[in-house]
Formats: structure tokens, C-alpha cells, sequence
């Protein structure tokens, strides 16, 4: 990469005059149409004491309908701009109160330099240090911290000197090595783009210089890397498209496709308008193998493989970005690149207060805050340290129903080589076993309110198959918990880890050649899809037992709901806890039928 | 290599790198064609892309009938020596119901023909992604747009409901009766998009350069009379102007401006010295300030 494109951060609020910063390092390089600025000499915010005539910097960044009324921007918003030099700005601009944190962690990702806004008038504030924290944590290779406001403190030395002192001591714990503090008028233009003369002390860099002056930081391992984002097929033709991530590809070369440690040597890189000898950092390209090898989306290139490991488990920060919290124990998809592997949060080891930078001890995360985690995924990735390889370092986490992007993450390190834990072959299999039971092994999946009916139709189900020879057993929900799972609560978090539990038995069953018949609760649908997940197709059958909730109270088999309703039982399904109706099950059944019927339709589907 | 070139070359990159990730996390994937010079580029890019493979989804034209002759004319030869699959869709009962855009008002018309027929096309054809050219530079509410950009059941956008869009590692999945649209050239400027024109050798519409065309003035905007559908007022006659177009729209919703550029050279140099945010010569969005925030919602590009 050339460094070309340079991405700026800017961290601050409305009140310290960021809007108006970048409105004004937009117009002096001549970055705004004039159209657009001839209406910010028109259009005027409620309560703004700018004169008519004279343009409102802040009004040429903010965008959306909603925010202009609030008169803040609460979103990510991307401007571009052309440096004085010649390079491209692209500034991406977030909020920064601590509700948005979030919003200033997307725009952080990508930033390679962070500015920090204090105004003079207030000096380092939570939020200064707030920012800092973010910066740091996202991996901004330079700070730039623009003491604002000047003109208001009649640009006075000591007001920048004894700002700057502290910044000096809020700094040390961060993990951050290249600051420049400017001291700056964003209102009366003052080391934006041209040197004040308001402050003959200052002999630094303008605003605008500290940007220019901005270098790519060089990777200490250069060796050629990318993955594979698709493969490329004409006539008598195979290539891998991907972007290379780090380091070059050079014709001739020998390199190893991982997870497969296969070796094949690049006997040609294909553009549209030629072939090329060498692909640079950064280049999409597509590269053609020898030997023809086996590989797919997701799979990684690599020259050099000295430092990369497979891994399924990682240390990880993880931002959350989602209203609803982290569940300890839920499934998740995990998106590193253009792999995609479910995965769960084994471990919250802390939280880190965003603020101060305090470790404190937790169970779950909530919107916007930051822990340091444990990560268990399903397949093993090949990824690198976040403090050394941004690209290779990053993953989001992906609700498996909404499919929205919840958290945001960043390798510590791998906890251990998934190559360390290699997989039994067994020579005798399932099918095999199966076959010697003369029945297909399945896993019922019963689920339903408590007092559904689930344990009753799961025994008679047991009965019946026992009577035809077949070789069944019941996993009850109640009695699991008398037990292997006696430490678990019914929390959301609980229930999650006791359905996973639950669901790992039945694998291990089904495995045996087993029939397994579970009878849970199961009240929530990401966690049922998550037991489906790790079965192979059409081996897992969802059956609803749809009891109104009425006919369970009246039923009432353990007395849940009388105590439920005096108070004891927070946490009950159906009362305290929603339960979620399963949206795809493989059968829904009539809790009110007679039992013989309800079994009959599951023997149908089953056998 | 010049810095616009360096520029240029990680533009290009980085809307490859998108391009390829909606043709692997997608059904069904369609990229809008307009005609325009940002679709030019976005074909040409599309070509990289998946070279030496044929690009692997089909363009899509919505043609409200009243887009300029020569647009229609450049569509047609082009998808023909790219071999791409082209589909062009009207909105019929728009264009059965008379909706035109001298009689109907300017906000109307684009919902009616352009927006309402978007919709339909993507539903009639079960499309699940559709790739647009826009840019964050056009407008202030496309600044804050995502690159993959979900959109709600009926093909409404939620500003409020985007999902954070972190590094380069897109999330493609989407719920029952999502879809979405997305924006390779998001980071590209009008003014990148005429350097890389002019670096690539692509080939654009002739409306963009300079030439005699038959204008007439209405208000400050000059509005070329392609075709006798054209409503002259009883005082109005059209005479021949030196104009060329900054974007290609319905001939009658898009102004032209005097210009004597008619190499590619000139019209880049033009454009460098103009200081006019390009949808200025677009009739349909100035009626108000948050005009486009709000097409967009609807289902707009």
C-alpha cells in the first residue's frame, strides 16, 4: 500500500467544536462544493448565534434528519478530502459520548490516525481519556490531539503547556507511541491549515501538517499473505482471487495453503490487463497454483508460514455493539475475513472500564463495553495478533437470528494450536453402529413450556421404540440437572450453557448409534438452533409440544407455576422469561391430544 | 507513480475486494446500471474483478422512458461488447397511468418510476443484493451510508438500524426478506471517477462531452429537447447551446451546462475547477434539504 489514502478519527462532541473543525479543514482545502457551503451561509440551527452570511462550519459534516434537530451527529459519517500534498483524507467522524462508544469503535477500526478534541476552556476530561482508551485499543497508529478553543483563552502559553502535562500523564499507560499535540482555533483558523500568528510560542505543526506528515508503518514481517475470497473459473482455467494482506506474491514462488498445509508454487498472477510478475501489499489479484490444489473460500496463502497457527481457541477484546448483551455460552457467528465459523464466548475474564482503564469482574458484556474474553471457535482459523496484524487480528460476532453484526473483536492471542487436539478416528463409526441397532440414530428434540407434556410423551416415545427393538434413551431436562448440569441456575446464560451441554450428550449418544429423546424446556430459539448446528442434516428433529400456557398452569406436574406465582421462581418460562416459538421445528404437536396420537406422529417422522 | 495514480489504485482495490465479496455472499446479486459514468466505472471494475471469468451477475436498468436517446442507444452497445446480461425494467402501470415528468410533480414521478420500479424489478427477479455507484461524496446522507447496507422487507432503509461496519470484514448474512445494496465506490470522488475514466481509456456517454444540443432555459437550469414529448411554453423555442451534462438523468429533469470540453482532458480539468456539488443539476433533489434522506428510506439509491 502506498500510504496514498490517508483515514482520520475524529474523537470529540459538538461542544468541542469538532463539527466546526472539520467544516473548516474542509473549506480551506477547498474540499466543499460551493453550492454547499453557500447554504451553510443560509441555513441556521436552532439557538445558533452565527451571523447570517457567514458560514456555519459545523452545519458541511453533520448529516441525518433526526441528528440535525438534536443538533449532534449519532452515527458514523465519511468525508473525503485532499490534502494540501496531494494525498486523500477520508475522515470519519463518531460521536463522542460514552453511549456511542460503539459508533466510535467502527470508526476507529479503519483510522490511521485518531484526533482527539479538548477544548481549552475545559482541559482533559473523562471523555479525552475515553478516547485515548479507544484509540489505543483500535490499534490508531498515530494521535493527534488538538487543544481547541485557544482564541477563547486569549491563546495563552500556560493554558496549552498545563494541557498538554496532562495529557503527557493520561498517555503513559496507553500502549500509544506517536503523539503530536497542536494547540488550534477551529472557529477563528488558527494551525488548521495556516500557522497562527495569534501564538508565536507554538512551533510545531499546523493540524494539517501533523496529518500530512503520517507514514504507513512498515510490518516487520513482510512475507507475502492473503486469503482466499473466491475462486476464479474460465475456460481451462482455476485461480484464488483474494486482496493481499501483508507483504508481496511473486511468480515462481512456492507457498502454503492453510488449513491444508498444501504446497503449490504461483505459476502466474492474472490481472484484467496483464500479466504481472509480482502483486504488492494491498492488491486484488488473482493467482494461479501448481499443482491444481484443493482450495476454497476462506483458505490462507501464505509464503511464509513461520508465524501463523491454526487456532480454535483465542484471547480476545471484544467490543459489543448490540442493545440485547452478551450471552455467555451463546452460539454465535464468528466472521474473520471471508470465513464465517460459529462460535461462543467460553470466558469473560473482564470488563475494561473505557474510562479509567480498570479491570472489573463481570458475567456478561452490554452495549458498548469492552471485555477481555475467551473465544471458543468451531473450526479453526488462521489469525494473528490484532497488535500486530489488524487484518488477520479482527473478527465480528453475528447474531445467528437477527444477523446483525453484535460485537466487534480483536486477537490477544490463540490459547491453544487446534493441531494439539487431534481428532479420534475411530474405526468403527456411526453408520456402523446405526446399522448394528438396525435404526438410524436421531436426536427428538422436545420443547415446550414447562407442564407441556414434554417428559410424559418422551417416556411413552421411549416405551413404544423399546417394544419395536430399537434402541433409545431419554435425556430429561429435571433430571440432567439433579446432576451434570446440578450447577446451573435458569438464567438466559444458564440456559444457554444447559442446552449446550445437553446437546453435546445427545452427540456423543447419536454418535453411539443411540436414539436420543430429549426432554427440555429449551425456551430460547438460538440456543435450539445451536444444538441443530453441530448434528449433521436431518439428524436433529425439532418437535414442538404447543401446550397453552393455561392447560400448563392448571396441569402445574411440579407445582413450578404456584411457586413461580408467589415470587420463588424469577426466572420462569412463561411468566418471568419469554419462551420463544420455534420458527422452523420438524413437527408441531397438540400438547392437549391424547398422548398415544402425539407419539404415533413422532414415530412417523422418525422411522 | 503520481499520487493520484497511488489513489486511484487503492480505490480500485478496495472496490474489487467488495465486489468479489458479494458475489460469494449472495444468491442472487444485480448490479444497477444507469448509464452514467459511475456505472462505467463500476462495469469496468466488475470486469477486474472476476477476470478471467465473465462477471458474475446481470446488470439492471430501470428506464423510466424518459432518459435521453443517446443513453438507451450507449446501454444497448455496451452490454453487447461486454457480453453482459442486461435487463431493463419499466414501472407499466406508472407509465399506463400518464405519470410523466413535465405534468407530474418531480418528487412523484421519481417515487412512481424510479423508486416503486427498483422495488419491482429486485422482487419480480428475487435479486437479494444490489450493487449501486453511489458515493458519499454526492450527499450529505449517503456520507453516513454503510458499504453493505441492509435493507427492511419492502426495501425500506432504516438509517437508525445499520449495522456497525468494521475493517474490511463485511457481514453479508441476512434475515428472511432482507436484502441488500451495496457500494463499491462509497470512497470514490466525482473527481476520481473522471481521473480513473481517463487513466483506464473507459468509454463514457457522449452526453458528457461538449456539443450543440437544442436547450431551452427554465429558471436558472438549461433542459435539452430530445424528442417531440417535449412540452415547449407558448414563448419558448429551442435554440442551440454548447452544453454537456455533469449527470445523466430523465432529459427533462437534467439540466446541462455551457462547456467547451469535449476531450476527456478537458472535462477532468472542467471538473477540478468547478466548485458545484454534481446533483445541483438534478431538478429532483434540491425541493428540500433532507430531500434525499428521505427517497432513500423509500427504497431510492
Amino acid at each position: 500500500m502506498s500510504g496514498a489514502i490517508v483515514r482520520l478519527l475524529t474523537c470529540g462532541s459538538v461542544d468541542d467544536g469538532k463539527s466546526t473543525l472539520i467544516g473548516r479543514l474542509l473549506v480551506e482545502t477547498d474540499s466543499i462544493p460551493h453550492d454547499t457551503i453557500g447554504a451553510a451561509r443560509k441555513v441556521r440551527r436552532s439557538g445558533s448565534t452565527i451571523p447570517a452570511g457567514e458560514i456555519d462550519f459545523s452545519l458541511l459534516t453533520d448529516g441525518l434528519e433526526a441528528e440535525r434537530e438534536q443538533g449532534i451527529t449519532i452515527d458514523v459519517a465519511y468525508r473525503s478530502m485532499t490534502l494540501l500534498d496531494g494525498k486523500r483524507l477520508i475522515i470519519s467522524d463518531a460521536p463522542g459520548h460514552e453511549q456511542y462508544t460503539r459508533n466510535m469503535v467502527v470508526a476507529a477500526s479503519r483510522a490511521d490516525i485518531g484526533l482527539v478534541l479538548i477544548d481549552a476552556m475545559k482541559g482533559v476530561r473523562t471523555q479525552t481519556l475515553r478516547h485515548l482508551t479507544i484509540c489505543s485499543l483500535m490499534g490508531v497508529s498515530r494521535i493527534i490531539i488538538a487543544i481547541n478553543k485557544l482564541d477563547a483563552m486569549d491563546y495563552k502559553q500556560e493554558v496549552f503547556d498545563a494541557i498538554s502535562a496532562d495529557i503527557q500523564r493520561a498517555v503513559a499507560r496507553l500502549d500509544v507511541a506517536d503523539i503530536h499535540i497542536v494547540p488550534l482555533s477551529a472557529l477563528a483558523g488558527d494551525n488548521v491549515v495556516y500557522p497562527s500568528t495569534n501564538m508565536p510560542w507554538y512551533k510545531g505543526q499546523t493540524l494539517q501538517d501533523a496529518i500530512q506528515s503520517w507514514q504507513k508503518p512498515k510490518d516487520v514481517s513482510a512475507s507475502g499473505l492473503m486469503r482466499i475470497q473466491m475462486i476464479a473459473r474460465a475456460d481451462n482455467f482455476r485461480g484464488v482471487s483474494g486482496t493481499v494482506r501483508r507483504g508481496t506474491f511473486t511468480q515462481g514462488e512456492e507457498v502454503t495453503i492453510f488449513p491444508s498445509n498444501q504446497k503449490a508454487t504461483i505459476s502466474s498472477i492474472v490481472t484484467f490487463e496483464k500479466e504481472i510478475n509480482k502483486a504488492d501489499t494491498d492488491d486484488a489479484v488473482t493467482l494461479v497454483l501448481t499443482p491444481e490444489v484443493d482450495a476454497t473460500r476462506g483458505d490462507v496463502i501464505a509464503v511464509s508460514k513461520d508465524d501463523l497457527v491454526a487456532a480454535d481457541r483465542f484471547a480476545a477484546h471484544v467490543v459489543w455493539l448490540n442493545e440485547e448483551p452478551l450471552i455467555h455460552s451463546r452460539s454465535y457467528l464468528m466472521i474473520s475475513g471471508p470465513s464465517t465459523t460459529p462460535a461462543i464466548i467460553t470466558k469473560i475474564r473482564h470488563k475494561i472500564d473505557v474510562n479509567t482503564g480498570e479491570h472489573i469482574s463481570t458475567d456478561t458484556l452490554k452495549m458498548n463495553e469492552i471485555g477481555d474474553v475467551e473465544v471458543a471457535s468451531d473450526i479453526p482459523l488462521v489469525m494473528r495478533p490484532y497488535g500486530d496484524d489488524r487484518e488477520f487480528g479482527n473478527f465480528i460476532l453475528v447474531d445467528r437470528l437477527t444477523l446483525k453484526t453484535v460485537g466487534a473483536g480483536m486477537i490477544r492471542h490463540s490459547l491453544r494450536r487446534s493441531s494439539n487436539v487431534t481428532h479420534q478416528d475411530y474405526e468403527v463409526d456411526k453408520v456402523q453402529r446405526s446399522a448394528q441397532k438396525n435404526q438410524k440414530a436421531r436426536v427428538v428434540w422436545l420443547t415446550g413450556l414447562s407442564g407441556s407434556g414434554k417428559s410424559t410423551i418422551a417416556n411413552a416415545l421411549e416405551k413404544r421404540l423399546f417394544a419395536q427393538g430399537a434402541h433409545a434413551y431419554v435425556l430429561d431436562g429435571d433430571n440432567l440437572r439433579l446432576g451434570l448440569n446440578m450447577d446451573l441456575g435458569f438464567t438466559p446464560e444458564d440456559r444457554a450453557e444447559n442446552v449446550r451441554r445437553v446437546s453435546e450428550v445427545a452427540k456423543l449418544m447419536v454418535d453411539s448409534g443411540l436414539i436420543v429423546i430429549s426432554a427440555l424446556v429449551s425456551p430460547f430459539e438460538v440456543d435450539r438452533q445451536r444444538a441443530k448446528s453441530i448434528f449433521e442434516d436431518g439428524e436433529f428433529l425439532e418437535i414442538f409440544i404447543d401446550t397453552p400456557v393455561e392447560i400448563c398452569r392448571s396441569r402445574d406436574p411440579k407445582g413450578l407455576y404456584k411457586k413461580s406465582a408467589a415470587g420463588e421462581i424469577p426466572n420462569f418460562t412463561g411468566v418471568g422469561q419469554d419462551y420463544e416459538r420455534p420458527t422452523h421445528p420438524d413437527l408441531v404437536i397438540d400438547g392437549t391430544a391424547p398422548i398415544e396420537e402425539s407419539v404415533e406422529k413422532i414415530l412417523k417422522i422418525l422411522l | 507513480m503520481s499520487k493520484i495514480a497511488a489513489i486511484l489504485k487503492e480505490l480500485e482495490n478496495e472496490s474489487i475486494e467488495i465486489l468479489r465479496e458479494t458475489a460469494s455472499g449472495f444468491k442472487k446479486p444485480v448490479m444497477m446500471y444507469s448509464i452514467g459514468k459511475d456505472s462505467s466505472v463500476l462495469l469496468h471494475l466488475a470486469r477486474k474483478a472476476f477476470y478471467p471469468s465473465p462477471i458474475p451477475f446481470p446488470l439492471l436498468h430501470i428506464d423510466t422512458t424518459w432518459k435521453f436517446k443517446e443513453m438507451i442507444s450507449f446501454r444497448d452497445r455496451i452490454a453487447a461488447e461486454t457480453k453482459s446480461q442486461l435487463i431493463v425494467h419499466t414501472n407499466q402501470e406508472g407509465k399506463a397511468s400518464g405519470i410523466n415528468p413535465f405534468n407530474t410533480n418531480a418528487s412523484e414521478y421519481t417515487r412512481v418510476m424510479k423508486t416503486v420500479a427498483l422495488r419491482q424489478a429486485l422482487d419480480m427477479h428475487g435479486f437479494d443484493a444490489a450493487i449501486g455507484g453511489s458515493r458519499r461524496d454526492e450527499e450529505k446522507s449517503r456520507a453516513k451510508e454503510r458499504i453493505f447496507s441492509v435493507r427492511d422487507p419492502g426495501h425500506r432503509w432504516n438509517p437508525r438500524e445499520q449495522r456497525p461496519e468494521l475493517w474490511r470484514t463485511y457481514n453479508t448474512r441476512l434475515a428472511p426478506e432482507q436484502t441488500m445494496r451495496v457500494f463499491p465506490i462509497s470512497d470514490w470522488t466525482e473527481a476520481d471517477i473522471w481521473h480513473y475514466i481517463l487513466q483506464e481509456g473507459i468509454e463514457v456517454n457522449p452526453l458528457y462531452f461538449a456539443k450543440e444540443r437544442p436547450m431551452v432555459a427554465r429558471g436558472d437550469q438549461m433542459i435539452m429537447v430530445d424528442d417531440d414529448r417535449f412540452q415547449l411554453r407558448d414563448d419558448e423555442k429551442p435554440t442551440m447551446k454548447m452544453v454537456r451534462f455533469r449527470t445523466l438523468g430523465c432529459y427533462p429533469l437534467t439540466a446541462g451546462v455551457e462547456s467547451t470540453a469535449t476531450t476527456m482532458e478537458e472535462i477532468v480539468e472542467e471538473v477540478l475547477q468547478v466548485k458545484l456539488s454534481e446533483r445541483a443539476t438534478r431538478l429532483i433533489d434540491g425541493e428540500n434539504e433532507d430531500s434525499m434522506e428521505k427517497k432513500k428510506t423509500e427504497g431510492y439509491f
